[in-house]
């Protein structure tokens, strides 16, 4: 039994986020393939071995160089064709949610998409996806074969373990296809996005104005390069902060290792997209907010007190 | 322009999740439903470009129960021109499922665009659209939040981790709307008094069993009971500690 791992690069480099769908894969039992699309060799893909890729495939086209979601489709739909694989893994990133479906289709499947567990039950893949804005978990039998699944970020931890991670290249013959990536404008250079950080800060109207968000921005820069700024959905609608930093049913869901929720009262839509976080704290002014359900540890009070306290306290910490 | 906008009828988003008792579905009773937030996007963004190109129609396409007809009405009463209810008991479990009923209703007609929410905010499922264009052989670009159309030619714009992706793609085209695309309008009177008169077709469907099965719906794991550590700035330095030392976070 083997699983196809679908890693994903930018720019020529393997994303981390690579390193957790190889995880997952090899959770599975079996053999682990792991796979790139890409248009040279990729920097950093030879990591997939640690943990856990028997072999790594390089699906090399110069279409690739950029996203081409067409002709990435089709040439991991021909791969899964042939290799009879019986589960195909990717990441719920924002590149895995376009794509998954477009293989998937192509297999004359569906996605069991956004998953938090998948275990092999017999024949079937048993899977865990929370729904509802994370207020249920729906387990399902996935039957099909193959099975196409889609992980949610963050939540399946790297473990090494390595494997012989036998490299392979082979050049594909796809069409470039119809829809095609022109640019990518990047964030400011140093600016981690919140999906992939893994502790974030988030703010809400308790910041009282959008420019308050610097003594957050301090607080995310004393954790050296961790940290990513968050937002609720209130300040986004506001104008306040840009809706790529809304942490929440309509924005990003987040399951970082740390989330240090600020003046946000903790309304459902925010919970729905924050209550994955492994380690969650709230510091809010009114003891009775909804966010100290939620939250391992709470502090009440003036943020603008609590705040600048902990970036001091953070710093000491990181010297 | 004529568009096809294709939209699903969900809980609110506030609904307090009650399991049914056969353990693996939502207790209905009582429960407030919602157009999805997602396709309200893709429902302005459908009526902005047939106002633009000054003709058109625009056409409601859903997949539910009978009482799906609320939700279509609400898209009529935004200003939608007809809707068609493909009526099902229940919404399939197996999102290709979906895809495939509706595919067959939009291939009985040519379509300048098809539009999608990026997600529904129930099941999360996050894939009805891309499906959908793929079972229609149509390009597709999902979760878009910036728009620029010029006679066949598109551009979108979709956030993805650390930035903007720009992308072209020639119409007819599938594609699955993100918050930012534009501030959906709110039905006015006259729209919803004109919305009981606007054509609403039910036709019947019957979806395939899908190779999922539902397994069990459960409450998710209670967080444990968290603490206050204290108030004011004063309680920092206990957080931190317990940050380091309990939660072995720092």
């Amino acid at each position: 039994m083997t699983t196809l791992a679908v890693l994903e690069q930018r720019d020529g480099v393997l994303r981390k986020i690579s390193h957790e769908v190889v995880t997952a894969a090899q959770r599975l039992g079996g053999s682990v393939e792991a796979v790139v699309c890409a248009a040279a060799p990729v920097q950093g893909a030879d990591q997939a071995a640690k943990f856990g890729a028997d072999k790594i495939v390089t699906l090399t086209n110069p279409a690739f160089a950029k996203y081409a979601p067409e002709a990435c489709a089709q040439a991991l739909a021909d791969r899964a064709k042939q290799g009879g694989y019986r589960t195909i893994v990717f990441a719920a990133s924002a590149t895995g949610k376009d794509l998954g479906p477009r293989v998937a289709a192509k297999l004359g499947v569906g996605v069991a998409a956004d998953l938090t567990d998948l275990v092999t039950d017999g024949d079937a893949l048993l899977v865990t996806r929370p729904v509802y804005a994370g207020k249920a978990l729906l387990k399902v039998k996935v039957r099909s074969q193959p099975a196409v699944a889609s992980l949610r970020p963050n939540v399946f931890t790297p473990v090494e373990r390595p494997k012989a991670g036998a490299a392979e290249t082979v050049a594909v013959n796809v069409l470039a296809g119809r829809v095609t990536v022109r640019e990518i404008k990047a964030a400011p250079a140093g600016t981690l996005d919140v999906a992939e950080a893994q502790i974030i800060i988030s703010g809400g109207r308790g910041l009282k104005e959008p420019a308050n968000f610097k003594v957050l921005e301090e607080l995310a820069r004393a954790f050296g390069g961790r940290a990513a700024v968050g937002a609720s959905r209130a300040v986004v609608d506001a104008g306040w902060r840009a809706h790529a930093d809304q942490v929440g049913q309509t924005g990003k869901t987040v399951s970082p290792s740390l989330y240090i929720a600020v003046g946000i009262s903790g309304a459902i839509q925010h919970l729905a997209g924050m209550r994955t976080s492994k380690v969650i704290v709230a510091i809010n002014k009114d003891k009775d907010a909804p966010i100290f359900k939620v939250a391992d540890y709470g502090v009440v009070g003036d943020l603008f007190e609590i705040v600048p306290r902990l970036t001091e306290e953070i710093r000491k910490l990181h010297g | 322009m004529k568009i096809a906008v294709c939209i699903k009828r969900v809980p609110d988003s506030e609904t307090r999740v009650k399991i049914a008792a056969d353990g693996k579905s939502l207790d209905e009773a009582g429960i407030k439903f919602v157009l999805n937030p997602y396709d309200e996007f893709a429902v302005e963004e459908a009526l902005r470009r047939k106002e633009q190109a000054g003709a058109g129609e625009v056409a409601v396409i859903c997949l539910g129960p009978a009482a799906a007809q609320e939700t279509i009405r609400t898209a009529l009463a935004m200003g939608a021109d007809r809707g068609v209810l493909l009526q099902a008991d229940k919404i399939p479990i197996d999102p290709f499922e979906t895809a495939k009923l509706i595919a067959a209703e939009l291939k009985g007609a040519t379509w300048d665009l098809i539009l999608f929410g990026r997600m529904a905010i129930d099941d999360y499922n996050t894939q009805v659209g891309p499906l959908v264009a793929e079972l229609l052989g149509l390009p597709c670009v999902t979760a878009v939040s910036h728009l620029d159309i010029e006679g066949t030619k598109g551009v979108a714009e979709r956030e993805i981790e650390g930035g903007i992706e720009v992308v072209e793609f020639p119409l007819p085209a599938v594609l699955t709307a993100d918050k930012g695309l534009n501030e959906p309008r709110y039905p006015a009177l006259k729209g919803i008094m004109a919305a009981k008169k606007k054509p609403l077709e039910v036709k019947p469907v019957q979806p395939g069993p899908g190779t999922l099965e539902i397994v069990a719906l459960t409450p998710p794991p209670d967080r444990k009971e968290g603490k206050i550590v204290g108030e004011g700035a004063g309680a920092v330095g206990e957080l931190v500690r317990l940050l380091r030392e309990e939660a072995k976070v720092l």
